[in-house]
């Protein structure tokens, strides 16, 4: 390539060595590479404010009410203004009676706010793990849009083992639910790393594939005379409800009213493996290398095939994980609209992985913005005065798409501010 | 040749973020004469032509053509201002004819609408004439030599008008064949008036076809200088701001016993064709073995097979004792192969990697750099720290991604890494390619460092001058199979008619 990537002096030497450090390269690959890196931070919450913004404008013309209003709402709707409620209370330490100090209202029958707020994280420990879902396979250069599938696959072996069963202790029941429909997840997912290792079928169709499979299965097992349809109400197609003992412990909340369950724990756990898997493992190693330069892992020795297999097979682990979750934690049935329409979790972790930069903190984040919109904007909590209900939901659904398209767009928008930027110096 | 000057680049600054690319450089081009841009690389040559082609907008400074200061704003304003430029990549459309290609974006129509094919035809015929670039107007480009895409961007350039031409490291893509027959093209262009900058870092070529030369260190003018009377050592000394040792210092060998042999190899590449027919090959300790031979000729699929990224057909490949045809990569490094590969930034590393993790690309599992799974990402940060200090690289530390590196930096974390394994046998496939003088001397100081050192070197290049100043023993090879074996001594004209397959007809 000579020096059209030129730039870089070979030898900072020592009489005349030029201002500044050196080892930048105004490549166009290299300025778009060192364009993200720069917009690190500032990019994704540029991106999501834009999407804000433009949000707003769609509420205006829409309703004509003022959009901070409607803004307004949804946050105290996501119960994120918990945090703003500093008092004196205490709190129940988790699986014990002791009560400690703590600065916020822990007490629900007096908060909304806690309970709105427990409502948004129970959102949020799928997000976070269908975007790790995503995160993880594009990490290693592939695109798994199979996480809904993953996820179903989950669901499935969770609700089939915790409704049946009877008499299993609880934890040992908990723990095989939950490691099979991981393993499950694991599996679906597999399914398409395989095909890409052994015949180079691209990953994105595969796993789309995969999803519809995974639906029709789920509407077969749980339709009307479905092998696995519930056994008291037979012109209902749902599965039967899991049982009592194999239920995740609330640990905040009122168990009655869907309080937190101990998933969250699990999720944040997650990240932190996510993390440390990508960066403190020979196995991260490999999939890192394989999702820069395939081509450089394969002369490193590294088998790409192997690691597209394994990344997947991860990737859906945390899917499969988090189908598994939401039905021990609040779901405790599966019925076939679930299945085919309501529920499309893991395509917000899509837009989550990517908001969130495929890394750990990010996803922690873009989940938890995410989750406060689905919760702010429901129903049950929106004033039908400020924003009729009807279009609140749609709001969530086109932000989200918003910043899937900014977010695909970031490039663009980086491209812009250097313009502008150049503009601003020639005027000067 | 006319003293007036058709160019003038006045006092040029461009900067980059953290770098001043450009700094006060001018330069000025007379009508007729070819001016060479020397520089090595990341001097700042290729910024200061996309400056003038318009590709880039200077911070500070004046492009004049023909005395009137012009602004450019884009590629458009610099065709419209008579400049035309030959990328060191062409931008052809393979499957279209060669006059389609030319006329592209300003075509000859009939009606306004309809494509006049003949006519654009004709206009290439006759400027293929007029500068005698002896090229058929009808032949698709994907079918046609290397060299004549090359002229096929000049007549671009030409048919637009352009009577100022910029040729971006022209030679880089040819043969020496190709590069004489376009040195010759030159001579006629420049005869008929064109005026050519000419950018390039290899100092004989220079010479040979410049009249003037302007040499650049770091974003700065060094000196203009006429090309007469210049000397290679001269250029060096100014490229790169200290005395360079040009010619590599080396001993006689003294072989030892076999480390690397190849027998009978056959080997056959992705689209099924049959690249490397029946080769024989042997590198002894304290030995550079030279392959020289036409780009094309297997030599990919050679290297490839011996170490392991692609299938052998058939025949053996034996490291040592140890048979490792037919095994994977790792297995066929963990044998004692070193390999720097042709091309260092698909293959050879791992551009958003860090130094550190470059360096580990092929230990990364193995203590001490990792245990049971687990990672230490301070043992491959001490170890790049002791590398990189080792092998001289700069502009960077270990935590450093590697695509911020410059290519001879890139190449010796490259070298460090496939040096540091201790390998029996260092397989070399065109190790300076693309770099500097400086980086290049290196590079070969340290290739005899290790054959001094008692390792075998398979040294596979383009570059005959490389070839004939590293090895103690040269091979040609030509259409999948060792045609001739040179000594060190061997002459360029008698490697060339090898190389071109003119031995084994003779043999046959």
């Amino acid at each position: 390539m000579s020096d059209l990537e030129g730039g870089a002096p070979e030898e900072p030497g020592k009489a005349e060595q030029p201002r500044g450090g050196g080892d930048y390269a105004p490549s166009v690959a290299g300025k778009l590479a060192v364009w993200h890196r720069a917009g690190g931070v500032a990019v994704p919450l540029l991106t999501t404010i834009l999407a804000f913004f433009i949000g707003g404008l769609v509420v205006l013309v829409t309703t004509g009410k003022n959009p901070l209003t409607t803004y307004k709402a949804i946050f105290e709707g996501s119960g994120l203004n918990w945090f703003l409620e500093v008092g004196s209370y205490d709190i129940r330490l988790p699986f014990s009676e002791t009560r400690v100090p703590f600065p916020w209202n822990t007490n629900d029958f007096e908060s909304l706010a806690a309970v709105n707020l427990q409502q948004t994280l129970i959102i949020w420990i799928p997000l976070v793990l269908t975007g790790l879902a995503v995160a993880f396979a594009f990490r290693c250069g592939m695109f798994n849009i199979g996480g809904q599938g993953q996820y179903l696959a989950g669901a499935i072996m969770a609700v089939w083992i915790g409704s049946s069963l009877p008499g299993l202790p609880g934890i040992v029941h908990i723990l095989f639910a939950v490691i099979a429909g991981s393993l499950v997840g694991a599996l679906w997912a597999g399914i398409a790393g395989l095909l890409k290792a052994a015949v180079g079928a691209h990953e994105v169709i595969t796993t789309i594939m995969l999803n519809w499979i995974a639906v029709w299965v789920g509407v077969f097992l749980f339709g009307l005379g479905g092998p696995l349809q519930n056994d008291t109400q037979p012109s209902v197609p749902v599965s039967n409800d899991v049982l009592e003992e194999p239920k995740l412990t609330i640990f905040w909340g009122d168990p009655v009213l869907q309080g937190l369950h101990v998933g969250f724990f699990v999720a944040l756990a997650a990240l932190v493996v996510y993390w440390i898997t990508l960066n403190r493992t020979t196995l991260g190693y490999e999939v890192r290398a394989v999702g820069f330069n395939p081509e450089a892992a394969r002369y490193g020795g590294i088998s790409v095939a192997r690691n597209y297999f394994l990344a997947m097979a991860i990737s859906g682990t945390f899917a499969g994980l988090a189908g598994a979750l939401d039905i021990l934690g609040w779901q405790f049935r599966i019925n076939t609209n679930d299945v085919t329409i309501t529920s499309l979790v893991a395509f917000t972790g899509i837009a989550v992985a990517l908001l969130g930069r495929n890394t750990a903190i990010g996803i922690g984040l873009a989940g938890l913005l995410f989750a406060a919109l689905t919760v702010g904007t429901s129903t049950r909590n929106l004033d039908p005065e400020i924003f009729r209900p009807e279009l609140a939901s749609n709001l969530t659904v086109m932000i989200q798409g918003l910043v899937v398209l900014f977010v695909g767009a970031d490039v663009l928008v980086l491209y812009v501010l250097h313009k502008l930027r150049l503009r601003k110096r020639v005027s000067a | 040749m006319d003293e007036r000057p058709v160019l003038e680049l006045r006092g040029i600054t461009k900067r980059f973020p953290g770098i001043v690319a450009n700094d006060d450089v001018s330069l000025d081009l007379r009508q007729g004469e070819v001016h060479a841009l020397l520089g090595e690389n990341g001097a700042g040559k290729s910024t200061l032509m996309n400056v003038l082609y318009g590709l880039y907008h200077p911070d500070e400074g004046e492009i004049r053509v023909k005395g009137e200061p012009r602004s450019m704003g884009s590629p458009r304003d610099a065709i419209d201002a008579g400049i035309g430029m030959v990328h060191q990549h062409f931008m052809l459309i393979p499957v279209m004819t060669v006059a389609e290609n030319i006329v592209l974006a300003n075509e000859p129509t009939r009606e306004k609408v309809l494509l006049d094919y003949d006519a654009a035809a004709e206009r290439v015929r006759n400027l293929s004439e007029t500068f005698k670039f002896k090229i058929d107007p009808e032949a698709r480009v994907e079918d046609i030599s290397v060299g004549q895409q090359q002229r096929v961007e000049i007549l671009k350039a030409l048919y637009r008008g352009a009577d100022i031409l910029i040729l971006d490291e022209p030679t880089a893509v040819l043969t020496p064949q190709e590069a004489k027959e376009l040195f010759e093209i030159l001579g006629t262009l420049t005869r008929e008036g064109m005026s050519i900058i000419f950018i390039s870092h290899k100092l004989n070529e220079v010479l040979e076809i410049a009249d003037r030369v302007t040499v650049l260190r770091r974003g700065r003018k060094v000196e203009t200088l006429s090309a007469k009377g210049a000397t290679e050592e001269q250029l060096a000394r100014l490229m790169v701001g200290r005395e360079v040792l040009l010619r590599v210092e080396k001993g006689a060998s003294s072989p030892g016993e076999p480390l690397l042999r190849v027998e009978d190899l056959h080997v056959t590449d992705d689209r099924g064709l049959e690249k490397v027919r029946g080769l024989s090959l042997e590198v002894r300790a304290g030995e550079i073995v030279g392959v020289a031979g036409v780009d094309g000729n297997g030599q990919t699929e050679l290297i490839d097979a011996i170490t392991g990224l692609l299938r052998v057909g058939a025949g053996r490949i034996l490291v040592g004792d140890e048979d490792v045809t037919g095994v994977n990569a790792k297995h066929s490094l963990d044998a004692g192969l070193g390999h720097i590969p042709e091309d260092r930034q698909r293959r050879g590393l791992v551009l958003d990697f860090s130094l550190a993790e470059n360096l580990a690309l092929h230990d990364y599992d193995s203590r001490p750099a990792s245990r049971f799974g687990w990672l230490f990402p301070k043992q491959l940060v001490a170890r790049a720290r002791k590398l990189l200090q080792e092998f001289d690289v700069r502009g960077g530390g270990p935590q450093t991604r590697a695509g911020g590196l410059s290519g001879g930096n890139q190449q010796k974390v490259v070298l460090a890494r496939e040096i540091d394994r201790n390998p029996s046998v260092l397989i070399a496939a065109q190790p300076t390619r693309g770099l500097d003088v400086g980086a290049i001397e290196f590079v070969h100081r340290r290739l005899v460092e290790e054959r001094n050192a008692g390792r075998g070197v398979l040294l596979v290049s383009l570059e005959l001058e490389e070839i004939l100043s590293l090895s103690d023993r040269i091979l040609v090879m030509y259409e999948g199979e060792i045609v001739g074996e040179f000594a060190p001594g061997a002459s360029e004209e008698e490697l060339g008619v090898a190389m071109t397959g003119g031995g084994r007809r003779e043999a046959a």
